[in-house]
């Protein structure tokens, strides 16, 4: 049973937009980052992906530009507890990018530049939720929001879509990303409220 | 999408305490530092932080996270709020709760952006704009209760003297805590730095060489949070030892 705040009443409900529990809606874009931003160079590059038996492919900046991308607007939801309604992104699907990889794997390891990694299940990477993407807002995605490209998996919590990303492995059992060994949430669906490890 | 529940640990599982005021101080002109006492509370390491959970009589409920200001001590938990004009949470916890009023937490939260004194013994610098002083403090505040001998390093860019956060904290002798404040508005009279925002040189002035390897924390704005980091890995430090969290609007 929940502690009523006495004279606590929130901000007026947008009845229109439902937010996940325990979040709130902002209009600007928060950042959220463990440490510096790396630089990326274009001519440096490269997204890779590594299968369970150690298959490798990958894509430098120009073979993914020429690879078809879709427009998404998408909700997104960052576990610090701001959610962003209709965002605009352009980038490449992962159907795109996995459908000729062959792998019987069932967990992913989403790597960054910078050393960021977090974890999820492959599935999650299919069927059109999830992208590669480069632009937000009809503008070259900047730095400091994961440019030149991150991931984008908006049914998860955000921190899941990781900046900088330079890569996927593939795993038959499931390893843990960085803020995951520190106790946040292997899934993350926003709208069970798993924030933290047991939640 | 159906998936099932990945099943936890129970005990690993954090939940809702109550939290009861049991006191509350102005920090300065726009913050106010909310002592709780929290039954059932495990201890924190400095740096950590909160989720604080508040509920309206229609069963509207909302959530932020805040660092933690003290030392681990008992059930008490300490938090220093920035009152934020337009937000939904700050003023309340600023202007309307009072002692002896509950309110829900869960935590501790988060185990990157923390300094574990068993394990570090690297110097430390610290990197502070505005509010970001809070998670910092709990450090400082945590090797002074140990009497903890690693060098700490104190940089606390701020906007004017009357918004520095616990004045009389940072005014205490502690040996090995080295204390740089840059005003980035407006400078206390006669003080040699004119009054701007954060600088290489003050990072370089203020901090460590960088082949002293220290454990960085840089905690402020997005924008100060960006600027710092940046300076502090172009003067030579490396990224992997620069931790950062910023503070963003909407509180």
């Amino acid at each position: 049973m929940a502690v009523i705040s006495r004279g606590f009443h929130g901000r007026a409900r947008d009845k229109g937009h439902e937010l996940p529990p325990g979040q709130y809606e902002t209009t600007g874009f928060p950042v959220l980052s463990a440490g510096p931003t790396p630089v990326v160079s274009l001519d440096d590059w490269e997204f890779t992906v590594r299968t369970e038996t150690g298959v490798r492919y990958s894509w430098n900046w120009q073979e993914l530009m020429a690879l078809p991308s879709e427009t998404p607007t998408v909700d997104i939801h960052c576990v610090t507890k701001w959610s962003k309604f209709g965002t605009r992104w352009q980038g490449v699907s992962l159907d795109v990018l996995l459908a000729d990889v062959e792998s019987g794997a069932e967990y992913a390891l989403v790597r960054s530049y910078g050393d960021y990694t977090t974890n999820l299940p492959l599935e999650d990477l299919l069927d059109g939720k999830a992208w590669v993407a480069y632009r937000f807002d009809d503008e070259e995605l900047p730095a400091e929001h994961g440019g030149p490209a991150r991931l984008l998996v908006p049914h998860l919590y955000f921190w899941k879509s990781a900046k900088w990303v330079s890569g996927i492995q593939l795993l038959d059992e499931e390893e843990q990303g960085f803020w995951e060994t520190v106790g946040y949430h292997n899934y993350g669906d926003p709208w069970r409220e798993q924030r933290y490890q047991g939640d | 999408m159906a998936r099932a529940a990945v099943p936890g640990r129970l005990g690993a599982r954090l939940r809702w305490l109550e939290a009861r005021l049991t006191g509350r101080h102005d920090e300065s002109d726009t913050a106010r530092t909310l002592v709780f006492d929290v039954p059932g509370w495990p201890g924190h390491l400095p740096g950590q932080h909160v989720d604080v959970r508040l509920t309206a009589e229609d069963g509207y409920s909302t959530q932020r996270s805040y660092s933690i200001a003290n030392a681990s001590d008992g059930e008490r938990v300490e938090l220093t709020v920035e009152r934020i004009d337009d937000g939904e949470v700050s003023p309340y916890l600023v202007d309307v709760l009072e002692v002896g009023d509950v309110i829900e937490l869960r935590g501790p939260v988060g185990g990157w952006f923390v300094w574990r004194p068993d394990e570090q013994k690297e110097p430390v610098l610290l990197v502070a704009g505005g509010s970001g002083l809070v998670p910092l403090m709990a450090m400082i505040r945590t090797r002074r209760a140990l009497g903890n001998r690693v060098p700490f390093r104190l940089v606390y860019s701020l906007r004017a003297p009357r918004s520095q956060l616990f004045v009389p904290d940072l005014r205490t002798a502690d040996p090995g805590l080295d204390r740089t404040f840059l005003y980035s508005r407006s400078a206390p009279e006669r003080w040699p730095r004119p009054p701007g925002r954060i600088t290489a040189n003050d990072l370089s002035a203020g901090g460590w060489p960088p082949d002293f390897e220290p454990a960085c924390y840089v905690c402020g704005s997005t924008g100060f949070v960006e600027t710092a980091a940046g300076l502090l890995v172009a003067l030579g430090h490396d990224p992997r030892r620069i931790r950062t969290e910023r503070f963003g609007p909407g509180g």
